[in-house]
């Protein structure tokens, strides 16, 4: 549902289209109740490439001036695809952050491979997933053992040649386990395939909650086409 | 070198899913279940490893090793690279789904033709090993910056400049991802260097 909406969104071109979205991801969002802080932050961090564009796109684009600052002129029509992006942009990363990111890995897993991605994939995704924490420690034993001896990250030779190095042993550690946990997958019988404990069921509150999104998407897609209309 | 969500016409988004995903099954076929467990290790790593920032000058940045990713897994990179997006998205809302494709053959690309034109002389010795390790890690980030640029270029005509520039900060992370490259390859070479018949 979250891909339809991220597609929906990103295919439309009118402002109050876009405006709309982002209000039904909001109101999607306030219904996952997630942590506010943490929220705060990636919305920010998002908006951090906006930002740029806003500090690029409006002075370089060519088209009518609306007013000069300095030498350069700020052109209608870069505000506009600007102020356009950042709708969109906001509508699905919201609207990402209710429906997906408030699910766990496995779960998104699980549900991957329910909608048919190829099961490598899947088993790549989960097993990533699982170790990118133990490989985050591992790194970060080498880097105390660096800052003991002294090591501070400065702009020379030194730097990159203890960084390249201390990544390498991060690989070469990554393959030893890789290893292990391979071996130890075969001897539980491992044979390409999951079994997984939790089961999932469709209760009727997901049935609405498909309703409901559609009918959000016909919304939608009905502005875009009633816009069209209007401006022609 | 992230593009955010949003930003991208229908028609570049569409041509980046497909491109990844043709990619993706190439890489999937070659690999059976047997090496599975050691991409998905290395693409745990690799992930961590784009997490680490590196001062350059008074500012910094972060690596982003999908020259030496590649060098690596070869075709791997491809579902390695799109398995660390989806983290990405799904952990940092860096990129997002409409986005992965485009972003996952950005820097996937680069690091396949790195594979196949640097390698062999990556894993021989001396100077040449150097240099085409150096190249190895540069290219493959200017490869994947001169992508990100055109996929923002080919959107709309105003991207352009903003495509110019974001393509000139990635200069001296070239740089320094090329030096870095070639120290982790001679480590590898060194300790590990069944670390390079993976793929």
């Amino acid at each position: 549902m979250a891909a339809a909406f991220s597609v929906t969104v990103a295919m439309v071109r009118h402002p109050g289209t876009a405006a709309a979205g982002l209000l039904m991801a909001m109101i999607a969002l306030c219904a996952s109740l997630p942590p506010k802080r943490a929220l705060l932050r990636r919305v920010v961090l998002v908006n951090v490439f906006i930002l740029f564009l806003w500090l690029t796109v409006p002075l370089t684009m060519p088209g009518e001036t609306l007013w000069t600052l300095g030498a350069v002129g700020v052109s209608r029509e870069g505000l506009e695809l600007v102020g356009m992006v950042t709708l969109k942009s906001n509508a699905i990363l919201l609207a990402f952050l209710a429906l997906v990111a408030s699910m766990d890995s496995p779960t998104i897993g699980h549900a991957m491979a329910r909608l048919g991605v190829p099961s490598k994939l899947v088993f790549l995704f989960l097993f990533t997933y699982r170790y990118v924490h133990v490989i985050a420690d591992e790194w970060q034993r080498l880097r105390t053992a660096a800052r003991l001896r002294g090591f501070v990250p400065r702009t020379d030779m030194r730097t990159y040649a203890t960084v390249g190095h201390l990544f390498a042993m991060v690989l070469v550690r990554s393959l030893d386990r890789s290893a292990r946990v391979y071996r130890a997958m075969i001897l539980r019988g491992f044979d390409g395939r999951f079994a997984s404990v939790c089961r999932f069921t469709i209760r009727p509150r997901d049935g609405l909650f498909v309703l409901c999104g559609l009918a959000a998407h016909i919304l939608m897609i009905f502005m875009e086409c009633f816009a069209g209309v209007l401006r022609v | 070198m992230h593009i955010s969500e949003g930003v991208l016409s229908p028609a570049i988004l569409g041509l980046g899913a497909a491109l990844t995903a043709v990619g993706t099954a190439i890489g999937l076929r070659r690999l059976d279940y047997d090496r599975l467990m050691t991409v998905a290790i290395l693409a745990a790593a690799f992930f961590v490893g784009s997490l680490i920032h590196v001062p350059i000058g008074p500012s910094n940045a972060h690596l982003i090793l999908n020259g030496l990713l590649g060098a690596i897994l070869g075709w791997a990179a491809f579902p390695a690279i799109l398995v660390g997006l989806m983290l990405q998205a799904v952990l940092f809302q860096y990129g997002g789904i409409t986005v992965l494709g485009v972003n996952t053959f950005n820097m996937a690309f680069p690091a396949v033709l790195g594979f196949y034109l640097l390698r062999p002389a990556m894993v021989g010795s001396g100077r040449a090993r150097s240099v085409a390790a150096f190249c190895c890690g540069a290219l493959s980030v200017a490869g994947a910056g001169l992508l990100t640029a055109l996929s923002l270029a080919f959107t709309a005509e105003g991207f352009l400049r903003a495509a110019q520039l974001l393509f000139l900060a990635h200069v001296p992370v070239m740089v320094v991802e090329g030096v870095v490259t070639v120290l982790a390859v001679s480590f590898l070479i060194r300790v590990r260097p069944e670390v390079f018949s993976i793929s």
